[in-house]
């Protein structure tokens, strides 16, 4: 990589990308990030996933150089990076609006970061490059267009062409997607992976799209007013939930809460206020149990099976039965969301395949039905 | 009903002198009392007139430098202010303002005194340090007081016009230019110069208006210079010619052309 002479070097092979390292940071009195540690290794696309206002655009700031810690130190490729400015630091960042350069075409805006190396490239080198970045983004012709004659997307491809023109170490997206429709955003999910995959830049997303931070991320972190939460693979964050937070916001959950009444090896019972007891798995990253504190048990709506009333409850082969009536039906496609009216437990989100639909034929609403869930599907939550 | 009368009343009594003073510039005629005819016959006259044209260089100078001082100073100023905060801000800000809403008259006045002030402090002394075989020059009213005090009272205009665009402007587009490696420098000449440019040639075709327009600060602190509307002014004591209409219709057909641009500048969005 040819970067200015001025550039930080962070190239210490081996050492991860970013690291934070008990970083605080405060504006006034708000904290905004309250002791974060956390690494990035080389070439993984990472999420920062949280509500608004949990410190997620903070994060980004911290490692593009727009803001200093307030306390702890933050490290680009094995480098501490406290007091170099924005325009020395081997990262490049896909804004949450574009920030695209109104007074520039689209070339000359992907053409910056050429334009700013010391020793310039010569022009036919940087036409060069930019013609291949517009290539990548599929805006290829495009070149000469104004700014303002693009739409959402086209911007936003040029945006992420003009961040990736240094090959930078590390591409740091702020709810890159968030201004597109829903259609648009899933193709461009696709294509940033796709991308990332190509190009083995090491991406930083930042997002409060649960669906975009899974299908996309190799880890996420989860935030919530300036924490870390949990972090981990998509997989560990939805199957082993360290907590209510998290089982809340990622993918959907069905809950009961109540009080940890007895602890054995495997499993954990909790008590609802209505005095039923209930079996759950402690999750794996789950911090302990002990007998009286509040606790939840969580049950994945695709894990809860239905059948009709009047066939045998049995030989559905569940630890858990229950009986209830169909309140709503959503056809999703692939599956069928209902949501179920019990006796003793609310209403309860129940997701059932297609394949098994089409066997029996849909439910329809008001119809009484019988569920029931296995204990080993059912995780025991602490309240957080 | 009445309401309406009335300002109809006004805007007749506003803008027919104005019509008046542009049809007659026209008249074939060579009194104001009676319209003979079209003709453009004045318009040459006032263009041959030696002292009409020596009005308007010297106008025309004072306007120009006026014009670059504020813009250059005025949006140095605003990119300055910007920096800073809490009081001391407020303090430049309300300074600005009071700058804006002192009449003329007052500017005038003013300058002239603190002029005069200085320079009768300051002969003296330059006499006594000058060698003696040689004469010393003399610091008197000429075209720097006028320049001075238009560029004073027209910088406070060129502030408040790019300060608003400052504050229009998109603080990402400046990190954007950072984090792709352009230097604070690159960065202010690459992206904040041309963000700002529109408001800066706004500021300066708004400077050049007033002080090519202005008579009261000029019949002060010109000293020994005519400028065009002093000339204006001293002609209508021998009574109104169609040549000073047509003098007047050319002036406010260029002070009505730049602030046209300098309005259409302003409106533009982001630069387009
Ligand atoms: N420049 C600032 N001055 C003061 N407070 C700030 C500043 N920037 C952020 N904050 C505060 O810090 C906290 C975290 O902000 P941050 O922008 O990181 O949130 P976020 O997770 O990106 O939220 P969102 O999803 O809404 O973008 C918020 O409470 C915010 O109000
Ligand atoms: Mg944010």
């Amino acid at each position: 990589m040819e970067l200015n002479v001025s550039m930080i070097n962070s190239d210490k092979s081996g050492s991860p990308d970013i690291q934070f390292d008990q970083v605080t940071k405060r504006y006034g009195d708000v904290v905004a990030l309250d002791n974060v540690s956390l690494s990035v290794e080389r070439g993984e696309f990472f999420s920062f996933l949280g509500p608004s206002g949990c410190g997620k655009t903070t994060s980004l700031r911290l490692i593009a150089g727009f803001e200093q810690p307030t306390q702890g130190n933050v490290q680009i490729g094995g480098v501490s990076v406290i007091g170099v400015p924005p325009h020395r630091r081997p990262v490049n960042m896909v804004f949450q609006h574009y920030a695209l350069f109104p007074h520039m075409n689209v070339s000359d805006n992907i053409g910056y970061g050429l334009r700013q190396r010391s020793p310039k490239p010569p022009k036919s080198e940087t036409y060069r490059q930019v013609d291949e970045l517009l290539e990548m983004v599929q805006m290829s012709g495009y070149g000469k267009r104004r700014i303002w004659e693009l739409s959402g997307g086209q911007q936003q491809r040029v945006a992420l062409a003009r961040a990736l023109i240094n090959k930078p170490t590390v591409l740091l997206l702020d709810e890159p997607l968030a201004a597109l429709d829903r259609k648009l955003r899933r193709d461009m999910q696709i294509e940033l992976q796709t991308l990332q995959r190509d190009v083995g830049i090491t991406f930083i997303l930042v997002t409060h799209d649960q669906e975009e931070a899974l299908s996309m991320s190799d880890r996420i972190c989860i935030m919530r007013e300036g924490c870390v939460v949990q972090m981990g693979s998509p997989r560990d964050l939805y199957d082993q939930p360290s907590n209510l937070y998290v089982a809340d916001f990622v993918g959907k959950s069905n809950f009961i809460t109540g009080s940890v009444t007895n602890i054995n090896g495997r499993y954990v019972t909790v008590e609802d206020a209505n005095g039923r007891t209930f079996v759950g798995a402690p999750s794996a990253s789950a911090s302990g149990f002990s007998v009286g504190v509040a606790a939840s048990i969580a049950i994945r709506p695709e894990l809860i099976v239905v059948s009709s009333h009047n066939s045998c409850a049995v030989d559905m082969a569940t630890d858990v039965a229950l009986n209830g009536r169909i309140k709503n039906r959503i056809f999703l496609g692939e599956h069928t969301e209902y949501l179920i009216e019990t006796d003793g437990l609310g209403d309860i989100l129940v997701l059932s395949p297609k394949h098994i639909e089409s066997k029996r034929g849909a439910f329809e609403p008001g119809e009484a039905v019988a569920l029931g869930w296995k204990n080993a599907a059912a995780l025991a939550l602490e309240d957080s | 009903m009445a309401m309406r009368l009335y300002s109809v009343a006004v805007y007749l009594f506003l803008y027919v002198p104005i019509g008046i003073i542009v049809l007659f510039s026209f008249n074939s005629g060579r009194h104001a009392s009676s319209f003979e005819g079209l003709s453009v016959k004045w318009y040459g006259k006032a263009l041959s007139n030696p002292f009409v044209l020596e009005a308007l260089t010297t106008s025309l100078i004072i306007a120009l430098s006026a014009a670059l001082l504020s813009s250059l100073m005025g949006t140095a100023a605003a990119l300055a202010l910007q920096r800073i905060r809490g009081p001391l801000r407020a303090m430049f800000d309300g300074l600005i303002y009071v700058a804006i809403m002192i009449p003329g008259i007052v500017i005038g006045i003013a300058t002239l005194i603190a002029l005069v002030t200085v320079f009768d402090l300051l002969n003296p002394v330059l006499g006594a340090l000058w060698p003696a075989d040689a004469a010393p020059p003399k610091l008197s009213l000429g075209y720097a007081s006028v320049i001075a005090a238009h560029t004073l009272f027209t910088m406070s205009l060129v502030i408040v016009l790019i300060r608003a665009r400052i504050a229009g402007m998109d603080r990402a587009l400046i990190e954007a230019s950072e984090d792709l490696y352009a230097s604070p420098w690159r960065t202010f000449l690459q992206i904040t110069l041309p963000q700002l440019f529109p408001a800066i040639l706004a500021g300066f075709l708004l400077s050049f208006t007033f002080s090519f327009d202005d008579f009261i600060i000029s019949f002060f602190v010109a000293g020994p210079n005519t400028t065009l509307p002093i000339y204006v002014f001293s002609s209508i004591r021998r009574g109104i010619t169609p040549e000073v209409n047509a003098i007047g219709t050319m002036v406010l057909g260029a002070s009505l052309t730049l602030l046209i641009i300098a309005q259409v500048l302003l409106r533009r969005r982001e630069g387009r």
